[in-house]
């Protein structure tokens, strides 16, 4: 019993790793894609971040986000690495929750779902304004 | 400044911050911010939100090569997430309210705080008294490999850890850095747990975290492409690099130095807040 539960344990542990690693290679990579895209549009433009703006970032939500990046505009591509990047630990989170209950360890799949809550909450929005 | 010139300096720097964040264990978003706000004029604002974002690229990256060693306690990650996440949405809240100056100045603090931490000799708190209620009832207490031997180790005070959980998210949220000296104490010093696991604990929950700000900082505007890609991409190389070197390098002098410069930047982090430049 006890060792079965150990290997389920090193499973997880072996999955977990993966997923975390290909979440950040893949991000990264449509980062550094949009990236090139965005210099190649805009380097000889005037910077200027010296004030916070509400408005200047209009890549704000997920939905626009997704649907924005379809135009190939830099900005748009680096702002999908980005939210991809966001979306990584959260997965992890969501394997974990599963993994907990196929080893029937259901007070940490509640344990998850409520880290899981707080976090999707906060992702419609909710906390923003 | 040009576009080209910006994020060539930005990432210049942000690799420089990476690497020496991880050499030293401050992590790279407590330079990141100096850098880009004392440094390049950056508003604070947008800052925080490229650091947050750089947070998550390290400590995901690095919780993927230390998970797989079996130093990481789930259990005990999964639990204190629920202390971090719901005080990293306040502190990220809260930073919406506060004034701008008054982030710069309890950011200063944590710098000179976090930096003491890197130098203090760590002394080890484990035991094996089974006696916290809490930690059986979560089934928090565990084992890791020590030279290849699987070693116990009992967990205690779990409420106390719990809120020093929550502290270091609210920290984390509001001043879009890792917090990890916060979370190395309520680990080492309140739950007892051996530095490997708390270390890496930490690392792992860091990006969880760091996820549930950065969520209120996109809605809010503060994740600015175009500083966001040069940050997380430099820091994340540097951090790389740093990891790799640090496994040869003696680092006990660098720390010292380091934590110098930071301490230099922290106040005039301070000063720039209380004068009225943010």
């Amino acid at each position: 019993m006890e060792k079965a539960k150990s290997i389920t344990d090193k499973d997880i542990q072996s999955l977990v790793g993966n997923l975390l690693r290909i979440g950040v290679y893949v991000s990264m990579g449509i980062v550094i894609i949009g990236g090139i895209i965005y210099l190649l549009d805009h380097s000889t433009e005037k910077i200027d971040y010296a004030a916070f703006d509400l408005n200047r970032v209009s890549l704000k939500t997920v939905e626009v986000i997704f649907s924005e990046v379809l135009t190939f505009k830099g900005a748009a591509v680096v702002q999908f690495g980005l939210l991809m990047l966001i979306f990584t630990p959260i997965a992890r989170v969501i394997m974990a929750v599963v993994s907990f209950f196929l080893e029937k360890d259901y007070l940490y799949v509640l344990i998850g779902l409520i880290v899981l809550s707080i976090i999707m909450v906060s992702l419609s929005g909710g906390f923003a304004h | 400044m040009s576009v080209l010139v910006f994020t060539l300096i930005v990432l210049v720097g942000a690799f420089l911050a990476g690497f020496l964040g991880s050499l030293t264990g401050l992590g790279g978003g407590v330079i990141i911010i100096p850098l880009l706000t004392l440094g390049l004029g950056v508003d604070i604002h947008y800052a925080i939100g490229a650091s947050i974002i750089s947070v998550i690229a390290t400590s995901t990256g690095s919780a993927a090569a230390y998970v797989k060693e079996g130093l990481t306690n789930m259990r005990i990650g999964m639990f204190l997430e629920i202390a971090t996440t719901v005080g990293a949405i306040l502190g990220a809240v809260i930073a919406v309210y506060l004034n701008a100056a008054y982030v710069a100045v309890i950011f200063g603090c944590i710098l000179i705080f976090s930096s003491l931490m890197t130098l203090k000799k760590k002394v080890d708190h484990t035991t094996l008294e089974y006696t916290s209620k809490g930690a059986k009832f979560f089934k928090l207490n565990g084992s890791y490999p020590v030279k290849g031997v699987e070693t116990p180790y009992a967990v205690k005070n779990v409420a106390g850890g719990f809120f020093m959980m929550l502290f270091a998210g609210t920290l984390s949220g509001l001043l879009g850095i890792g917090s990890g000296a916060l979370k190395v104490i309520a680990m080492d010093n309140i739950m007892r747990l051996p530095f490997k696991v708390s270390t890496t604990t930490s690392n792992f929950m860091m990006g969880v975290t760091a996820a549930a700000s950065a969520v209120v900082y996109l809605h809010r505007g503060q994740i600015d492409p175009g500083i966001a890609m040069p940050v997380c991409i430099g820091v994340l190389i540097g951090a790389t690099i740093g990891a790799k070197v640090l496994i040869k390098a003696k680092t006990d002098k660098l720390k010292i130095v380091f934590a110098v410069v930071v301490t230099i930047l922290a106040v005039q982090m301070i000063y720039k807040g209380l004068s009225g430049g943010f």
